[in-house]
Order: C-alpha cells, then structure tokens, then sequence
C-alpha cells in the first residue's frame, strides 16, 4: 500500500511545485511588465517634461508641415544632341475628391470662371475613377495666365480645389518616336503598388512604354522635400527650408533621329518595322514601326474616342512590330544555319547537294519544295545562300540535327528577349523537341527541323532579334546586347556616365568560317546573280539576305499566286544586311508586312536607311527584275 | 450605528453584484478595466476622427461585437479550450497556407482569406490558437519542459510566424510569435536556453537584415534616424513626437491638438492614436491609461497564478502578456522607442480585427477564473 501511496504523493509534490513555478514565473512577467511601461512612461516624461518647450515650439511653429518636391524629369537626346524628350511648364486646375462636399456643385462654380468644356468633363470622369485615394484629379490642363488669376482670386470658395504648376512631358517629333521612346501617363493604381510610393510623392507620371519605361529609374531622379508654414486652414504661407530634389538624368541615346526619320520615310505608309544597330556596340540606331501615333495625347490622358480609334485600327499603330512583333524569319536565317553547318563541319565549303527543287526524308514521299520548282542542281553553301536555296538547308538542318540548331541560334539570340532597353519585347520562339512536348503535348517530326532550317513553321522572330543577330555576324561573332540609351547625365555634372555593355564573343573555332558566310551575303547583293542587287551601291559594299515570311500555308500542289490572294495574306518581305562589308557600321533588319519578295520591297528600304547613316547617295537599280526568294 | 446597516446593505449588494457577475462568468475587476478602457478609447476616437460621429458608431458596433464574443468565450470551460487547442491551430496553419496560395492581395501584403461571405484573417486566429495549443502541449506533462518539449513547442510556434512573416505581416508575425514565447516563459522555461536563445538571435540577426522587406530595412533605418527619411515613415515618428512632446504635463486638452486635427499627423486614428492621447491629455492623461493597461495585465496575471489547473494558468499567462505586447509595441513605437511596425493601440486604435482577437482572449481569461469544480 506504501509503494501505492507513494507516486499520489510525488504527483501532488510535482503539481505543488509547478504551481511554485509559474507563480514565480508570473511574478517575474509582471516585474518585466512593470518595467518595460516604466520605460515608456520615462520616455513620454523626457519628451513631455524636458523637452516640452522644444516640441512646443516646434508645433505652434508648425504649422509647418513637409512637402514633396517632384524632380524635374531628365530629358532625352539623339546621338547628335538633338532633343527628343523635353518638359514644359504648364498650370492644371486639379481636385481632391475627397475633401470635397458637393462636387457637382464645385465643378459648376469653377466652370462659371474658367473654360471647362465636355472634353475636359468627361476626361475628368474617367480619371476619377482610377484615381489614387486623396491625390488630385485635373479637370483642367494647360490654363492660361488669366485663368490662374481669376481662379487665385476666388481660390477661398474652393477647398480641396488647386492649382497645380508642373512639367509636362512633350515629343517634338512625334509619332517619329513613339514606339521607341514610349511616353509618360499619370500614374495608376497598379503602378502604385509597384512604385516607391514616397520617392513618386508629388510626381504624377510615369514612363508607360519604349525608353520612357525601361530607364524610369534614371530618368525619374529623387524626391526632395521643403518644410512649409501653413496657416491654421492649411494653405501655405511661406517656405522654410529643405532638401532640392535630385533631378532625372539626361538620357543620350544612340539612337541618330535622322536615320529613324530616313527609316520610316522609307517605309512609307506600309506596315512594318526597321530596326538598324551599329555592331561595334550595340547601340540601335533607329527603330521604327509603322503606322505609328502621335504620342503627345497620352500625356495628358487622351480622348476615349481618339483612344478607341487606334486601339481598333486594323493597321495597330499602337502596336510596336520592331519588338513585339513576332515573325517567321523566312529565308534571312540561313546565313546563321550555313555557319552552324560549318560548325558543327556538317558542311564546308566544296560540299555540294543536289536540288531538284524538292526535297525528301529518306523512307517518306512526302516532298518538301524549293522555291524554285524547276530545282536548283548541284549547289554548295555560296551558291545555295546567293541563290537562297531552300533544298540545300533542308539538308543541312536535317544534319544538324534541331538539338544543335536551337542553342547555335539561340547564341545569336534567336528565342530569348535581347534585354534591350525598350519596354514590351517578346522573345521570338526557336522550337525544339522540348518546347513542342511541353507546350503542344506532341512529339516532334524530323520534318520540323528542315522548317526550322528555311525559318518558317512555328519559328519566329522580332525585327530586333534579327537586326541583333545580323550585327554580331558583322563584327564575326562578337554580340552586343542591343540598347537604345548611350549614357546618363546628371543635369549639371561636367560628364555623362556610360550605361553598361552586356556582351558575348560567339565562337565558331575557325575565323575563316564567318568570311565564308560574309563573302556570300555580300554576293547577295553584289553578286551578278544576287537576290538584291538592284539595291547595289557605288559608296559602299553590302553584305544581305533576302526572306520570305509566310502568311499561310500553300498545299502540296498549289502554286502561290500574289495577285489572286488577299493583300493582308500575302507574304512578309524580309531583308537583312550590314554595310560597309570590310568595316560594318550598320545591320539593318527590314521587315515590310504582306510586302511580298524581301528582295523587291524590303532590300530598298534597309539602303535608304544606310545611305542616311553612311552618307551614300548613288541610285538604286530597277528593283523589278530580282528574282526569288 | 445606524451607518452600518447601511454600509452593509451596500457591502450585500456589491456582492450581490459581484455574485450575479460570476454566474454569468464574468470577472468583475477585469470586466471594469475593459470597460473604462473602450470609453477613454471612444473619446479619443471621437476627436481623432476629427468629430465623425459616424467613426465612433462604427467603433462601437464592433466593441459590442467583440465584447459578445468575449461573453460567449466565458461560458465555454476551459476543458474545451483545451480539448479544442490543437485542431485550431492546425485549422489556422491550413488557413495560413490557403491565404499565401490564394489570398487577396489588399495594399501590397496577402492577410485575408475570402470566405464568400466574409474575408478574414487568419493569422488573427493564430493569436490564440498559438498560445492554446504551447500551453495544451507542456501542461500534458510536467513543468519545467525539457529542452525535446521546448524544441516541438519552438517549431509550433515557428510554422505559423514563418507563414505570417511571408504575407508579409511583420506586426502579427511578432505579435503571435509573443503569444507563444510567454507562454514557454511563464511554464518554466529554463534560464539557460532564453539566455542561449538571446545570444544566438543576436548573432544572427545579420542574416534577418538579409532576409528583410527592404520596406522592413527602411523601417529600421528609419528609426535609427528618423531625418533621414522625412517623408516616409520618418515622418510618422518625427511628427508623432512633436504631437506628444507639445501635450506637456497637462495636454492641450480634449479636441485641441493642433498636430493632429491640421492634418500633421498620419494614421492618426488608427496605429498613432497614441500621439494624439499625449497631445490632448498630456503626461497626466497618458500615465492613467498606462495605469489602466497595467491594471488590466496585473488582473490577467492574477488571475493566472490563481488558475485550478496548469493549462488554465499558462493561458491565462500568455494571454495577459500577449496584450502587454501589444501595449509595448504600440506606445514604443509611437514614442521612438521602438521602430515602426504595425501593431495598434489595443482597444483604442479605430479597427476591428485584432480588437475582436483580444477580447476573445478576456473571454478565456475570464473563463478560466471562474469555471471552478
């Protein structure tokens, strides 16, 4: 009965004990407890008691109250200094909505003052409704001297109602430099969440596309403050003393506003896209899309109806096709796939293939053609790429195998985003074994990669992918991630920084290679059989490619025939090229939508914008007779 | 003579009172504390809402709320709680993981769960089921705990802070992690490890500072010098010192406080009500209201000590000092103690969600004071 007893015992011991211990431990919390408010109660005494008259003065004084002082935005350059970017002063009449009581009777007490027409009304409509919470909405632009008189005058009548001195951005040139540079809008809600919301306090835009949006960063600057002594009301009576902000920096671009004006005159009123880049360093001399807009609207918040208007456009002008559009590269990717057959030494030069104008896998009748049905006979890589022979690179890519292909490619940039310094790219597609597995849930056919070979099927690549690739083949492989700003420069500071370079050196083993390349895109245009050469100029060699980018697909037997078929379906006319040969300063990619032979309407647009940069002014032989692809 | 039937009668009735109170179980002295505290917090509120009557009812209708929940709690014994501690907190985990995996994003963080008809936080549930489930898992077996038991307790308490730290909820990650650490404190937890666990948090707080927000860094920065960030949260800070320093001993009185009502002090009904306290009643007014804090802690405490059973009294311990974290954090910051993190006023600050957590909590405190066998 003992040994029974004895854990009944311990267990009351055990719970006695316990009870000890938290007791003694709730002692200690409460002490801590005690403690921790005493040093708060000490804190408030030191702020309360010691340092009382300091903090009085400071709030009967106060009334001062901190202010944000937007940075002036930095503005933007061409490469001669010429400006692209610019502010200029302008008066808004904004409201809070939300100290406001009756605001349909404020709005109709201000219009008997100043001019607010419908326009105004229903643009004011709109931003209210994405408005950020006790920030001011415009309902008025642009006021004139007069009107900020006459408003200043009667301002007591209107809490919550003010008026708003800033700089707005203006684009001198336009719909020149809409797609490139983008431009600036009022901030939104989304952008809100993203942003430093302290830095933008008292900055209302924000870059919304193109350059604008890529180099917000610098272009922005910093927020500074000033203190403000407010009466009891809260207007500002004068200011105290405070912190300047940092302004934006200047951008200088390299990109030359007449090369880009010479690009898009060249391209006229068709669609399409020119993209030019100087392959010593990366730097893009001109990116056009075309249509394009006028993007001053936008700054200010344009119309809903004009807005409507070219959103709906079936031409898209707003729609930037030098890096989001997204083609088949069509024959222009063939000097990349003959230098991967001479890599990978699937090829070389005296290997010659048989072209009976088609082409097929062993064991299988279907028949994948050359554009020339009546075939081009024993052809090696010079002649094939002159000719741009489509049976000659079904082999070879057949060789090469897509597993070797894709990353070759990909070297150049082909499939992935350049990084350039424009908002919005897409990256292209180079399709592999992977990619279809994963994203069409098929396996791949071998036939998929003599598609790839001749850049057509479910290859694609932007305007700017395909003048980057030309450039790293004009510098023999050493590739530039492209870029549109040179440097920055702090408004003021004595020296513009240079913006960082990101490059690669491609390596093909043998420098011998890429003049075998170069040698036959300069026959290209050169050679007497070239599928360019009424572009030829006296001033200086080119070296090109010409393609094709189909639309749709054409049958087994059918024949394509440009006049029986829609404009908007007819063929992409593609053309890429590097000028001069012997010392590249400039790769151009053209691009020219439902243009038809890359030769006839792309070749003569990537002249023009060369003879605007190299200085070339010698005429260009009758287009008309160029024959295929 | 004829005083005493008198005073006797009365003596009768304040434990008629107390009697009827303790029937429908609840604790007088806590009870009061409340009381007082949500009408000094009402007034406030009045005149930090710059006189919107609108925002008092508002306040009001979720005091009434959360004290019905506190009555409803009181009722439940704590042999419930405990029987219900571990289930909750694996409930409020699972709602954690669903809120990071589907939550709205409200302001930058995901906190709330949409529940279709009402959106709610979980991790205000973890504010009491963290404690729960600490105290349920040492009062199984005998106090102290040894360091196996403090570790399992640790990893508890550390897989809902993870999770609310990542919404990223800094205020209620702190405020849970608390909720759980007094109670392995108040259970005995041995000397040794709290001064081990000190020193390595200490040494590893470089690798916190990498693992930070950069709002959080800024925060930091910002409280180590507030000028150096006048328009972010070093104004906060910088004008809510100049509200409470220019109270003076007696305050500018009720409805006068210039920094508050020119609009000089953000967020000022809501985590800076305190600023607004000291502006308008001065040290005086602010040192009764600690006072009425550190009564309120004490009664928890007292009430903890008294507890029939180990559960009971580690609850009753966490909880009371789960509020004094609050206190703590909230006044610290508000007088640069302590730097900014999102912790309100308890009781005061204008918002519901964490007032209704903490008076569930006196609905347990309450409970385990007067469920008796």
């Amino acid at each position: 009965m003992a040994r029974d007893s004895w854990p009944v015992d311990s267990r009351l011991a055990d719970r006695q004990r316990e009870q000890r211990l938290v007791a003694t431990r709730a002692i200690i919390a409460g002490v801590l407890v005690f403690a921790a408010l005493a040093m708060v109660a000490v804190r408030l005494a030191r702020l309360q008691v010691h340092d009382h008259e300091h903090f009085s003065v400071l709030s009967r004084d106060n009334r001062v109250k901190v202010q944000p002082v937007p940075p002036a935005r930095g503005l933007i350059y061409d490469a001669k200094g010429v400006v692209l970017a610019d502010n200029h002063p302008s008066f808004s009449l904004e409201i809070t909505i939300e100290k406001v009581v009756d605001l349909d009777a404020t709005i109709a007490a201000l219009a008997a003052i100043i001019r607010v027409d419908d326009k105004d009304r229903e643009r004011f409509a709109r931003m209210k409704r994405q408005r950020v919470r006790f920030q001011g909405v415009p309902l008025r632009l642009n006021l004139t001297p007069e009107e900020v008189a006459r408003f200043s005058l009667d301002s007591y009548r209107f809490p919550g109602v003010e008026v708003h001195a800033e700089l707005l951005r203006t684009y001198p040139h336009g719909e020149l430099t809409a797609h490139v540079l983008g431009y600036v809008g009022r901030i939104n809600e989304q952008e809100m969440e993203r942003i430093d919301t302290s830095d933008y306090a008292g900055t209302n835009f924000i870059g919304k596309g193109g350059v604008e949006k890529a180099h917000e960063s610098l272009l922005h600057g910093h927020v500074g403050y000033q203190q403000v002594e407010v009466n009891a009301r809260g207007r500002v009576l004068r200011t105290l003393e405070g912190k300047p902000p940092v302004p934006g920096r200047d951008l200088h671009l390299f990109l030359d506003i007449e090369v880009q004006r010479a690009a898009t005159r060249a391209l006229g009123d068709r669609r399409g896209a020119v993209v030019a880049v100087d392959p010593r360093t990366g730097g893009v001399l001109a990116l056009v899309s075309q249509p394009s807009f006028d993007p001053n609207p936008f700054v200010e918040g344009i119309a809903q109806k004009d807005y409507h208007a070219l959103l709906y456009s079936p031409d898209k002008p707003l729609y930037n096709r030098a890096v989001r559009g997204q083609y088949p590269p069509g024959s222009t990717v063939k000097p990349f796939v003959g230098l991967a057959g001479l890599v990978t030494e699937v090829t070389n030069a005296r290997k010659a293939t048989y072209c009976p104008g088609y082409y097929r896998l062993p064991g299988q009748s279907h028949r994948y053609r050359c554009w020339r049905r009546g075939g081009h006979g024993s052809v090696t890589l010079e002649p094939a790429l002159v000719q741009s022979c489509d049976v000659y690179f079904y082999d070879l890519a057949h060789a090469i195998g897509i597993e070797r292909l894709k990353p070759f490619l990909g070297a150049f940039g082909f499939g992935a985003r350049t990084g350039i310094d424009v908002a919005g790219e897409m990256s292209g597609l180079v399709p592999s074994k992977e990619w279809k597995e994963q994203v069409r849930k098929q396996i791949w056919y071998p036939g998929e990669t003599l598609i790839v070979g001749i850049g057509q099927g479910a290859f694609l690549a932007t305007p700017l992918q395909l003048a980057v690739a030309t450039a790293s083949l004009a510098s023999r492989g050493h590739f530039f991630q492209p870029r549109v700003a040179r440097s920055a420069k702090l408004p003021g500071a004595s020296a513009a920084e240079d913006l960082p370079v990101v490059s690669h050196q491609i390596d093909v083993a043998d420098p011998h290679r890429w003049d075998q390349i170069i040698h036959a895109m300069t026959q290209v245009v050169e050679g007497a059989r070239g599928t360019a050469k009424g572009i030829r100029s006296q001033d200086y060699r080119i070296a090109g490619k010409t393609g094709t980018a189909q639309v749709f697909t054409l049958g087994q037997n059918q024949s394509y025939n440009a006049a029986r078929i829609d404009e908007r379906m007819r063929d992409h006319a593609l053309f890429i090229a590097f000028a001069p040969v012997d010392d590249p300063r400039i790769a151009v990619a053209v691009i020219v939508e439902n243009g038809g032979h890359g030769g006839s309407t792309a070749a003569p647009v990537a002249r023009l914008v060369m003879d605007a940069y190299l200085g070339g002014s010698s005429p260009m032989t009758d287009s008309g007779s160029v024959d295929g692809d | 003579m004829a005083t005493r039937p008198l005073s006797a009668g009365f003596q009768s009735l304040v434990d008629r009172r107390a009697g009827f109170l303790r029937r429908l179980h609840l604790d007088t002295p806590l009870l009061g504390g409340l009381l007082l505290l949500c009408a000094f917090g009402l007034a406030v509120l009045f005149s930090a809402g710059d006189r919107d009557l609108a925002v008092v009812e508002r306040q009001l209708l979720r005091l009434a709320l959360a004290f019905g929940l506190m009555f409803v709690l009181a009722q439940v014994s704590p042999d419930h709680l405990r029987r219900w501690s571990f289930p909750l907190y694996v409930l409020g985990v699972l709602m954690l993981l669903a809120v990071l995996l589907f939550g709205d994003v409200g302001k930058g963080a995901q906190r709330w769960l949409d529940l279709g008809v009402v959106r709610f936080q979980p991790s205000e549930l973890l504010k009491l089921a963290v404690p729960m489930t600490v105290a349920w898992v040492l009062a199984a077996r005998p106090l102290p705990p040894g360091l196996l038991r403090v570790l399992a307790v640790a990893a508890l308490i550390l897989v809902p802070v993870v999770l609310i730290a990542k919404q990223p909820d800094l205020g209620t990650a702190i405020l849970v992690a608390g909720a759980g650490l007094t109670v392995l404190f108040i259970g005995g937890l041995g000397w040794r490890v709290i001064a081990m666990t000190a020193a390595t948090a200490g040494g590893l707080a470089p690798l916190l500072w990498h693992h930070m927000r950069d709002y959080q860094r800024q925060r930091v920065l910002t409280f180590l010098d507030p000028a150096s960030d006048p328009l972010g949260s070093g104004y906060h800070i910088i004008q809510s010192q100049i509200a409470i320093g220019s109270g003076g001993l007696h305050g500018k009185g009720w409805l006068n406080g210039t920094q508050s009502h020119l609009e000089f002090l953000p967020e000022r009904h809501t985590d800076f009500i305190f600023a607004v306290i000291g502006e308008e009643f001065g040290l005086f007014g602010i040192l009764v209201l600690l006072a009425l804090y550190l009564f309120i802690i004490y009664r928890g405490l007292v009430i903890a000590v008294n507890a029939p059973d180990t559960y009971g009294r580690l609850l009753a311990g966490g909880l009371s000092l789960v509020f004094f974290i609050y206190v703590f954090v909230n006044t610290g910051m508000v007088t640069g103690l302590l730097p900014v993190v999102g912790v309100p006023l308890p009781l005061i600050s204008y918002g519901g969600t964490s007032m209704v957590t903490l008076m569930a909590g006196f609905g347990m405190l309450m409970a385990i004071q007067t469920h008796r066998k």
